[in-house]
């Protein structure tokens, strides 16, 4: 039997490596992907819990479940809309490099 | 057994995400991206959150690739085989991996009494899904629906709107 442990450090391991992605790649569409990296790491965390601490005290019902299909709808929402302000970004600007967008940067 | 399943799902996760935030090249990227996606619905399979490995399978490893696929292919540039990534990745890399390390630690300090792994079934999820979340599932609705709007309006050429 694998402890709680085991996974939430796996998940810490995982939204490290997303969080990195974000800081370090230029194209919109990577950081959009490291982005999923990190909601997954999220994923794994909560439902890890919600398997290891069913009905005690107040984590009961298995809603860490429950939240994780709330993450992955919404996950699904933004990147249909991310894709398609990245799509506009390359219609305009011809580029999908954040560090190229610098319009509104004072 | 149930070790040896982590360790390999495990491996496969850290090793496909580490792909997507290294690799040179964008097609690849997602490809990386798709082992790391599956290989975390293997782990939920572990957790016994079978309906959950399910989802993540249909929705991250069928639609959210494919439509990231689409976009890497609608916006390609001739620089996607070989890009670059900032000037700051060593900064990037250093507190990132500070992050990891406090998350870790945390977690390898919390000892919270745990039962063993086990699952709804169900009929169970959907009960609280439909009752006690029978709120936020509706938002979660209306969320995807303002999304698709939102996102059509955004991606439209702009010729026909009179």
């Amino acid at each position: 039997m694998v402890p709680l442990v085991a996974f939430q450090v796996l998940s810490a391991a995982l939204f490290a490596i997303g969080l990195y992605g974000v800081m370090a790649r230029r194209s919109a569409v990577l950081i959009v992907m490291s982005i999923e990296l990190m909601l997954n790491a999220v994923n794994i965390n909560l439902i890890a819990a919600a398997s290891h601490l069913d009905g005690m005290g107040k984590w009961a019902n298995f809603d860490g479940q429950i939240i994780a299909i709330f993450i992955i709808t919404v996950a699904a929402a933004e990147v249909g809309l991310g894709m398609a302000i990245i799509l506009r970004m390359y219609r305009n600007r011809s580029t999908v490099n954040v560090d190229e967008i610098n319009l509104m940067k004072w | 057994m149930s070790w040896f399943l982590f360790i390999i799902l495990a491996f496969f996760t850290l090793a496909g995400g580490l792909g997507v935030v290294v690799t040179r090249n964008v097609v690849h990227a997602a490809l990386f991206l798709l082992v790391s996606l599956v290989a975390v619905a293997g782990l939920y399979l572990i957790l016994f959150a079978e309906f959950l490995a399910l989802v993540q399978v249909l929705i991250y490893g069928g639609a959210i690739i494919i439509v990231l696929l689409f976009a890497i292919m609608l916006t390609r540039t001739a620089e996607y085989p070989y890009i670059s990534d900032n000037k700051q990745w060593p900064l990037a890399a250093v507190a990132a991996a500070a992050v990891g390390v406090v998350l870790g630690a945390a977690f390898l300090d919390s000892n919270i009494p745990e039962t063993s792994p086990n699952s709804p079934a169900f009929a169970d999820l959907a009960n609280s899904l439909f009752t006690t979340w029978a709120i936020p599932f509706e938002v979660a609705s209306l969320v995807l629906l303002v999304a698709l709007i939102g996102a059509i309006i955004i991606a439209r050429t702009g010729e026909d709107n009179r």
